[in-house]
């Protein structure tokens, strides 16, 4: 093998180390024993197992129940903002829609001007949304960004379809469900991954808009445990080196707690998510 | 006329379907818009947005006169400047070395690891960050210690912030970026290099002149982007990341404002930094589009 390509082979090996070592470090001190971890013999494996750091991170009552929330969140934020993507990227689709031009300035308008977090926060109050599901859902429910990607693969749809449905007798709406719903499954399930990754990773919107502690999702409670040090357990007075070193284990658990799922799905994301960049790429 | 109401009613169907998503915007970006006028007024939580009183460009004089707007600008700026120099680079460089690879299942490999990061919530990375760069316990520091040198409390030292979230940026986002770069360069006709390698051309030399070019379009492109969304440096990460300590280099309009307005109450003056940010990250990226013009020879949008 020439000299070249064992270069450039270390060099990406050495990408991928970057990438995957941090996650291995992590779990391993989190299932190791707190001696072991504190002689610095943690490495690679987990030295002395033990599951005891899981089992303090989920006996904590705020991290099962910010996974419901986050869940909840994540679920009917995707539905609804598919079933809104989706409803407008057909419409739109339709040249013959009047006034098509201006929806889309309109629209495209809002990617380049913004009025800003403290206007926004001050419309979300005035609503009456303020520590509701709706405040986790609403405010970001479609990206012009993912309407426009869903439109481009709507409008690539082949014509003759529609028209043989529509002597067929179905409607505008009966050809959306029947027709062009189906047809563009592999979109679907790639802006709706978008829009659910974007959900389930949230936290400006949980930070401006919820002051109730019991709708917390995952991320906000990850932060306040891991960022802000605010474990309220027994294992906290501990105290001197070993003490810490428990902390730091704990807080190795519940970050891993909280990127398990997304690593667990990731095998789904990637399969569709370079699917929906390449669609975006397209200029329609 | 009468063409135009037969065409709404004829399309009405369609028009009911795009309703919510007008609404959308309608109530979640253009009342917001709408919302800046409170930057002019002094706003009272119990009289409502209307009957403040009026005051003004008196919030914006304020601001233009404080010596944090320089600061400010500047860190925005510079981060985003900073993100710009040595993050653009990166995943290019990374799908050109992709590309090199001649075994599909190591590029496979390589290609799905890295992308992974851009998936994990700012949260996670924050967190990770933090514990990793941890004076007493982090895993960096004991290297640091195992090489015979003292420790460095990274968080609280104001000249490692922007270099912390530079590098911590390129992690999370390089392999997600190379994306477009793959695609482009699987675009390129084999052809060229059959013919490149017969007129005795190495790999260096079909990288320069064969790689380099098929891809400079999508280069130019992704540059006048990236320098137009320059001073859109997303809230999360610095707001996780940075502490009082360190707000001399890492407090960027954004966090400033999220402090003044949410944390202090002062609606209004904090309107007025939203107004001025939102001007300046417009006037980028109207430059990046007459850039555009000038040197791709089309326009963004």
């Amino acid at each position: 093998m020439p000299a070249f390509s064992i270069v450039n082979s270390i060099l990406l090996l050495v990408v991928v180390f970057v990438t995957v070592y941090p996650f291995v470090y992590m779990i391993s001190v989190s299932l190791s024993s707190s001696l072991h971890v504190m002689r610095g013999q943690v490495t690679w494996f987990p030295r002395g197992f033990n599951l005891g750091m899981y089992k303090i991170a989920l006996t904590d009552p705020r991290i099962p129940r910010a996974y419901l929330n986050t869940i909840t969140y994540v679920v009917l934020g995707t539905a609804m903002s598919l079933v809104i993507t989706s409803m407008a990227a057909y419409a739109l689709s339709k040249r013959h829609l009047p006034f098509n031009k201006g929806f889309t300035m309109f629209i495209v308008f809002t990617m380049f001007f913004n009025g800003g977090m403290i206007p926004t926060f001050l419309v979300v109050r005035s609503l009456g949304i303020m520590d509701s599901i709706w405040a986790m859902v609403l405010p970001q429910a479609v990206s012009a960004w993912l309407l426009w990607v869903m439109r481009t693969y709507v409008s690539s749809l082949p014509e003759e379809m529609e028209d043989a449905a529509r002597i067929d007798g179905l409607r505008d709406f009966g050809i959306f469900v029947y027709i062009v719903l189906p047809l563009s499954r592999a979109a679907l399930a790639a802006i709706g991954l978008f829009y659910a990754v974007a959900l389930w990773n949230n936290f400006l919107l949980p930070l401006l808009y919820l002051r109730e502690s019991d709708l917390f999702p995952l991320q906000v409670i990850l932060r306040n445990l891991v960022i802000m040090d605010n474990f309220e357990m027994a294992v906290t007075s501990t105290v001197g080196v070993e003490g810490m070193v428990i902390i730091d284990s704990l807080k190795y658990a519940t970050i891993t707690v909280c990127t398990l799922p997304i690593i667990m799905v990731y095998p789904l994301l990637q399969k569709h998510f370079t699917k929906g960049v390449m669609i975006g790429a397209v200029k329609g | 006329m009468q063409s135009l109401s037969r065409r709404l009613v004829k399309s009405r169907t369609l028009l009911l379907m795009l309703l919510p998503c007008l609404a959308f915007f309608a109530i979640f970006h253009y009342l917001p818009m709408f919302g800046v006028v409170i930057s002019f007024k002094d706003y009272n939580l119990f009289r409502g947005v209307f009957d403040s009183d009026w005051v003004g460009l008196k919030h914006y004089r304020t601001f233009f006169q404080s010596r944090d707007m320089w600061i400010l600008v500047r860190n925005t700026f510079l981060l985003g400047f900073y993100s710009l120099v040595f993050g653009f680079p990166a995943p290019i460089l990374l799908a050109l070395s992709l590309n090199e690879v001649r075994r599909p299942r190591f590029k496979r490999l390589v290609q799905t690891v890295s992308y992974l990061p851009h998936f994990l919530s700012n949260v996670i990375v924050a967190s990770m960050v933090i514990m990793f760069l941890s004076p007493s316990s982090g895993l960096v520091n004991k290297m640091i210690e195992a090489l015979g040198m003292e420790a460095v409390n990274f968080m609280v030292k104001p000249g490692l912030f922007r270099p912390i979230y530079v590098i911590s940026g390129i992690w999370q986002q390089m392999g997600f970026a190379a994306i477009i770069y793959l695609a482009a360069l699987s675009s390129i006709p084999p052809e060229l290099y059959e013919a490149a390698e017969i007129d005795g051309a190495g790999r260096l030399q079909r990288l320069w002149h064969v790689t380099l070019p098929g891809i400079s379009e999508t280069i130019v492109m992704l540059f006048i982007l990236n320098t137009g969304t320059l001073m859109t440096i997303g809230f999360e990460k610095v707001f996780l990341l940075y502490n009082p300590a360190i707000y001399e280099t890492a407090d960027i309009l954004s966090t400033y404002v999220y402090r003044i307005g949410l944390v202090g109450g002062n609606f209004s003056y904090a309107a007025a930094i939203d107004m001025f940010t939102s001007v300046v990250a417009m006037t980028f990226l109207l430059m990046a589009n007459a850039m555009s013009r000038k040197f791709a020879g089309s326009s963004l949008w």
